[in-house]
């Protein structure tokens, strides 16, 4: 009977398959409840599904994200999009490409005991810079690095209810929804890290409580989720106690600061004061908290940002490049930063998306399934990954 | 839409003694104007047949005056703008009217004109009857005098060609292949033509037996002997793809093919294109990416029928320009402009499927003009019962 699937298997893939040359370290992990894949070997994907191990030759290929990491480490960070695909396929396949291969690369020989590099991944509209970053944030997280995800820092500079008055600084504002939301899924990525980091200063929030030294940072954090109102100084103090720590020489972990959307720190708000006038973005505490961590002041671990046009206030939409959208004061503090450019898919890549989609039948149009058919996706689409997606969502 | 026809005639440089400039753009500025896109037009549908209305209106001596008067007046306009009197045409006229007498005005009819006063005044039917009251035509009391004598005259040449038949049935001279008369490419006249011709009115059923009878007389033989009576009853067909100028190939200095497209236009909006040759399908409108230019799905695959169509979808590079109009007119205009832009790369059957798909055509709908009275173009103000 297995030899029946197997040829069930060989006549039902639509391709033709050819086998890989062989990966070296890394195993296939399956879950209870996906299709087996025994060696069927495809063009586009790749049975390298740890990070760390791929390279090049991979480019263009899927790797799955094991269901088991998928949770932990990706509670909030990945597009809307994307996140309904993997629903829908019931597998999450990411595409190795060069930018986040370069990324991997330079994390892996950088020098942790000087100051931070801070990377910056740019590119036109949906060219794939949130999934890169997402990509760089797995790798982070399985060699063991503690992870800082920002989803969208737009989401920090807009669309907020309530805006509280700051206990702890007078001029700045507060705010408690997303900052506990943030802490929830902070402690969702970082479960193991959260008993190991110790905190080195006492922090008195009312008169009745307080954190003392010594304690461990997930009662920081759960304090912070539990109490709403003062949750942004606890991101505040959790910010702190990190950089502080991180690459320290007892018990050093990597520190990953992964922001996407970061030209949202340097622009404007749309919220407003009582009075009506507009809030800088310094006068929110989050927001400030989080340039401090951005500056390459502290030592032991790296920065990762995505520009965004898509969810930024009062840019053009024609605008992609880092100068354009962080505006001058955001280039000042990003200066010096290692620029990733991330361009459209080329040949190769648009190849294994388009044959990623027929072997997951959402390519349902018979037309679409000849030359012509692609020929018509590739003009339409222009190779661009963002809308490439939204095609094939109604074909 | 007047108003840029009106400012476009009138922005040409005129002075006196300058007779050569183009008679095309005049006449198919005034003519784009024109709504509907009919096959076989002629005036006559437009107009009322006031000729079968009444009794003559204007007397023949008034219409004589007129004739006179306008040829006078005619000669003084020659003069006026500088031209040869001799050599002055109903065209010459028109452009002069319009240049000394500039309208505003959107109708055409409302617009200063000269014509002859054939044209002007509707044909009238002479007295039918003498001072004794006895009518000229025998026909008279049938009521439609001019058509039935029509139908007695084809019925008399009918018989004739018969009996030309017989004749030479009889000198064994007849031949079945004899030289038929060619109906290619011209239609009958249309049932208001024939009224026209006939200055009164004849019903459907009449129209009907006309033909009947001249298909009648069509089916002898030898019906070739009466060729000029019958082409005097029929028009010809315009043909309509003879009119596409497929501009040659460009080369330029790599060698590659380029070739333009001129400018388009579809509702107020212009476009123009550079296609070149062996490129891989990039494609820049304003000098912004395509995906970001048109956002929208449906303006991209406007861009991809004609390239799809012909299956030539990643061999071109285009470079467009467009301006005026919304996404979706200009859309719609760089279509057009990338048609004619591929013609001088395709084959003439090519070209002519092209036409058939209505690649070709440019799309003559603009925004209908808002009446009095109502709200909007169609629609009327809210009905109130009281």
């Amino acid at each position: 009977s297995f030899e029946n699937r197997l040829a069930f298997r060989w006549f039902w893939l639509p391709e033709p398959v050819r086998p890989l040359h062989g990966s070296g370290c890394g195993q296939q992990q399956e879950a209870v409840g996906m299709e087996m894949r025994p060696e069927t070997f495809s063009i586009f994907r790749t049975q390298e599904n740890d990070p760390d191990c791929q390279s090049e030759q991979h480019q263009g290929q899927y790797y799955t994200v094991p269901p088991s990491h998928f949770h932990t480490v990706f509670p909030h960070g990945l597009p809307p999009r994307y996140q309904q695909q993997v629903k829908t396929f019931n597998e999450g396949c990411v595409m190795v490409r060069q930018p986040a291969l370069e990324l991997i690369s330079h994390l892996k020989r950088a020098d942790y005991s000087k100051p931070t590099l801070r990377y910056l991944l740019y590119g036109v509209k949906g060219s794939g810079k949130t999934m890169s970053l997402c990509h760089t944030v797995h790798y982070c997280s399985t060699q063991g690095w503690l992870v800082l995800h920002i989803p969208d820092a737009h989401l920090w500079v807009k669309n907020c209810k309530e805006l509280l008055p700051s206990s702890y600084h007078a001029s700045r504002f507060d705010q408690p929804i997303q900052a506990s939301n943030w802490l929830r899924n902070f402690r969702t990525t970082n479960e193991n890290f959260l008993s190991k980091i110790k905190l080195r200063q006492r922090y008195v929030w009312t008169k009745r409580e307080s954190t003392e030294e010594g304690q461990p940072l997930g009662e920081l954090v759960d304090m912070g989720v539990s109490r709403v109102k003062s949750s942004s100084d606890v991101v505040g103090a959790v910010l702190k106690e990190l950089r502080l720590q991180a690459g320290g020489t007892e018990g050093g972990f990597r520190l990953a600061v992964a922001v996407d959307g970061v030209n949202g720190l340097w622009g404007r708000t749309t919220l407003k004061k009582e009075d009506k006038s507009p809030v800088a973005p310094e006068e929110l505490t989050l927001v400030h908290n989080l340039r401090k961590m951005i500056n390459n002041d502290w030592c032991g671990g790296a920065v990762i940002a995505t520009l965004s046009q898509t969810g930024s206030l009062y840019a053009p939409s024609s605008a992609y490049l880092p100068q354009e959208l962080l505006g001058e004061e955001g280039f000042d503090s990003m200066d010096p930063f290692i620029p990733v450019p991330v361009s459209l898919y080329s040949e190769k890549e648009f190849e294994s998306c388009y044959l990623y989609y027929l072997d997951r039948h959402w390519l349902q149009h018979p037309h679409s399934q000849t030359e012509e058919g692609k020929k018509e996706l590739i003009f339409l689409s222009n190779r661009n990954p963002s809308v490439l997606e939204r095609l094939c969502a109604f074909l | 839409m007047a108003a840029s026809g009106g400012r476009t005639v009138g922005s040409f440089l005129w002075k006196c003694g300058n007779c050569c400039f183009n008679f095309n753009t005049v006449s198919s500025n005034l003519t784009r104007q024109v709504l509907s896109r009919q096959l076989c037009v002629s005036a006559v549908l437009h107009r009322k047949n006031l000729a079968a209305a009444g009794p003559e209106k204007f007397s023949e001596e008034f219409i004589k005056k007129q004739v006179e008067e306008f040829n006078i007046g005619k000669r003084h306009l020659a003069n006026m703008m500088g031209e040869d009197p001799e050599t002055f045409t109903q065209g010459d006229i028109n452009r002069s009217i319009a240049y000394l007498f500039p309208s505003g005005l959107f109708d055409k009819k409302a617009k200063p004109l000269m014509k002859h006063p054939d044209e002007v005044f509707p044909k009238q039917r002479a007295v039918q009857w003498g001072a004794d009251g006895r009518p000229f035509h025998f026909l008279f009391y049938t009521g439609k005098q001019s058509y039935y004598s029509l139908m007695h005259d084809t019925f008399t040449k009918a018989l004739a060609v018969e009996k030309h038949q017989d004749r030479l049935r009889g000198k064994d001279l007849f031949t079945q292949d004899a030289k038929q008369i060619s109906l290619v490419g011209s239609r009958w006249l249309l049932k208001e033509e024939l009224e026209e011709l006939l200055v009164e009115t004849i019903s459907e059923h009449d129209y009907a037996r006309f033909i009947q009878l001249m298909e009648r007389l069509l089916s002898l033989p030898y019906c070739s002997v009466e060729e000029d009576f019958v082409q005097r009853y029929r028009r010809q067909l315009e043909i309509q793809s003879s009119k596409q100028q497929v501009q040659p190939l460009q080369y330029d200095q790599h060698g590659v093919a380029y070739s333009t497209g001129d400018g388009k236009q579809r509702k107020t909006a212009t476009g123009t294109v550079l296609l070149r040759d062996s490129g891989s399908g990039s494609i820049s409108i304003n000098g912004t990416n395509y995906v970001h230019y048109f956002p929208v799905l449906q303006d991209r695959e406007q861009l991809m029928f004609p390239l799809h169509f012909m299956g030539v979808l990643g061999r071109f590079d285009m470079q467009c320009s467009v301006s005026g109009g919304g996404h979706s007119s200009q859309a719609g205009a760089l279509r057009l402009a990338i048609s004619r832009a591929m013609l001088s790369f395709l084959s003439e059957g090519q070209v002519e499927t092209m036409r058939q798909a209505g690649l070709l055509t440019p799309d003559p709908r603009i925004k209908e003009r808002k009446k009095p009275g109502q709200e909007g173009a169609r629609r009327k103000f809210t009905w109130k019962k009281r």
